[in-house]
């Protein structure tokens, strides 16, 4: 199968997703992360060619809603809430990547 | 633009619109341009915990006619988190499709008898609109950066062409195809300038015949003009690159429109992650039969087939006026062409008035009766406007709409009598009798010099068409 997961990956993993980890918490992620992917592996060496992948726990297809106007927050509430703001915006640190 | 010898541009495009819906993507904010900053949000399209998406059944609408009219795949499809931190993205995650888009596959034709193959077009929400603060101006020297969350999850498609356009003029072709298909299929108003149409260019360079090149990626190309310039460009950069003895990087490019030039945005090894996975807090989307063909019915016509259809009443049409027929069929103005050739109105002039004087005040051309434009043309035709004139009577109904006769009168256009032109001419005649002989003695010339002093004398009220006649009655 697979392979386990290395502490590697789990540092990347961390970096994306902008957590700072000790070397201790690295250690305990990759082994805890490990043993999930590992059940993982478990489940895909089941012959389940007659089964239908399950995309989502209800049966649930096409939810969906009129295309009608809702009222909005106030702005004055909603900015008092933010770290900081300007100009009717939200203020944030300087961007340095580029905008999508 | 030529490339150097014996190089060859491949490039495909990723064209992101907004849909004109009236509310947002998965929550009722007011899919609405140039609101006051802030002033439509809530707590789905801010990403406060909590908060859950539902999806705007009018936006699949839109998206499934895209898909016919490009020839798609509609089918059953997927929603995923596209996850990036970015200030303008506030969930920390942007809701799109990845491995099941709602539209696959598809092409589109082009005015030319060329074919764009279309790899998909897909659902995905729009992010926050974030301003730059600090000296330059730039993102690179800003201090911070201001935020408007208006725009967050207004609804876009974006549709992926194939690696099949040659040309930065194909490249427009399609664009402005595409555009027009868009907004025929009631999907967008294609403004462009607003940004509800923006364009990424993926450019490589090659032998013909050889594989494809290492690609470049030009992002948020927002003008026509800019689509051929980068391109153009970019295409050239390469090719002097290789023919150098260089290599190509894989990477990400931005164009500078005052510098004229692309520019490193990201490397390949700098590109993000995304970490797609299935959106948990939306279902399936699969539109049934009945669905599909209630959107498909609902289609009118595509630019192509109405740009063909007022061709087999027009004509073989000049340069000029195949211009002027692309933006007629870009605006969706056919109907008054096409009334004003019911009424037997030049087929130039139809053409004319519709893409110069309707197409300066498209906001305002719901006040505006085919019936008033067919009048306001049948009286330029006659000799009853001048040409200024009926454009002034025309750009007044658009204004304020009313009658063109009651327009007319009103700005005192009354029409110069032919019994005022000729005493006009008389006057003229045995005023400038020299220039009168030399003219009956065939100098062409003083033909312009006599419609000049009528216009001089009548104050530009003559009809210049009605001088020429009888200059040349009297001749």
């Amino acid at each position: 199968m697979s392979s386990p997961l290395r502490r590697d990956d789990v540092a990347k993993v961390a970096k994306l997703a902008r957590l700072t980890l000790s070397d201790a918490e690295l250690d305990m992620f990759t082994e805890q992360l490990g043993h999930v992917l590992e059940h993982a592996e478990d489940i895909e060496a089941l012959d389940l060619a007659d089964v239908i992948p399950t995309a989502h726990p209800f049966g649930l297809v096409n939810v969906v809603r009129g295309d009608i106007v809702r009222p909005c927050l106030a702005r004055d509430e909603v900015l008092a809430m933010a770290p900081d703001a300007e100009d009717g915006r939200f203020a944030v640190p300087r961007i340095m990547g580029e905008a999508r | 633009m030529t490339l150097p010898e014996g190089w060859e541009m491949v490039v495909g495009l990723e064209v992101h619109t907004e849909l004109k819906t009236a509310t947002k993507m998965f929550c009722g904010c007011p899919n609405e341009f140039g609101a006051e900053a802030n002033t439509h949000i809530c707590p789905v399209c801010l990403g406060l915990p909590g908060s859950l998406p539902v999806l705007n059944v009018r936006a699949v609408d839109l998206a499934m006619a895209i898909g016919f009219a490009l020839h798609s795949t509609i089918g059953f499809s997927t929603f995923h988190r596209k996850n990036y931190f970015y200030p303008d993205m506030p969930k920390d995650y942007q809701i799109s499709q990845y491995d099941l888009p709602i539209n696959k596959g598809g092409f589109l034709d082009l005015p030319d008898g060329s074919r764009v193959s279309i790899e998909r077009a897909h659902l995905e929400e729009d992010t926050g609109k974030s301003t730059h603060l600090g000296a330059s101006g730039r993102i690179r020297g800003a201090d911070r950066s201001l935020v408007d969350y208006n725009r967050s999850g207004v609804p876009l498609v974006e549709i992926v062409s194939g690696p099949d356009i040659r040309s930065s003029a194909q490249a427009r072709a399609y664009a402005s195809e595409l555009r027009g298909i868009l907004i025929a299929a009631g999907a967008s108003d294609g403004r462009m300038e607003e940004g509800s149409m923006r364009i990424d260019a993926n450019v490589s360079v090659r032998h013909p015949d050889e594989p494809f090149g290492t690609r470049c990626e030009i992002k948020n190309l927002n003008s026509l003009r800019s689509l051929v310039r980068a391109i153009d460009y970019e295409a050239l950069r390469q090719s002097e690159l290789l023919d150098a003895g260089g290599t190509i990087r894989q990477e990400t490019r931005h164009w500078d429109e005052n510098l004229e030039a692309t520019s490193t945005m990201r490397t390949k090894e700098e590109a993000e992650d995304y970490r797609y996975f299935r959106e948990p807090d939306l279902v399936d989307l699969i539109p049934d039969a009945a669905w599909r063909e209630r959107v498909a019915l609902s289609l009118g016509a595509m630019p192509a087939q109405r740009r063909a259809s007022l061709l087999a009443r027009l004509g073989e049409l000049p340069a000029a006026q195949r211009d002027a027929l692309g933006v007629v069929i870009d605006l969706g103005f056919d109907h008054f062409v096409v009334a004003a050739l019911d009424a037997d109105v030049d087929g130039g002039l139809a053409l004319a008035r519709a893409a110069n004087e309707l197409a300066s005040d498209v906001e305002h051309v719901e006040n505006l009766s085919t019936e008033a434009y067919v009048v306001t043309l049948t009286m330029e035709q006659n000799g009853e406007l001048s040409a200024t004139q009926a454009k002034t009577v025309l750009l007044e109904l658009l204004t304020n709409g009313g009658d063109p006769r009651a327009v007319a009168l009103a700005k005192g256009f009354e029409q110069l009598s032919s019994d005022s032109l000729e005493a006009t001419l008389d006057g003229l005649i045995a005023q400038y009798s020299d220039e009168w002989s030399r003219y009956r003695g065939g100098d062409e010339k003083l033909a312009q010099f006599f419609i000049g002093q009528v216009m001089k004398v009548t104050r530009g009220q003559a009809n210049g068409k009605a001088v020429i006649a009888q200059l040349q009655s009297r001749r």
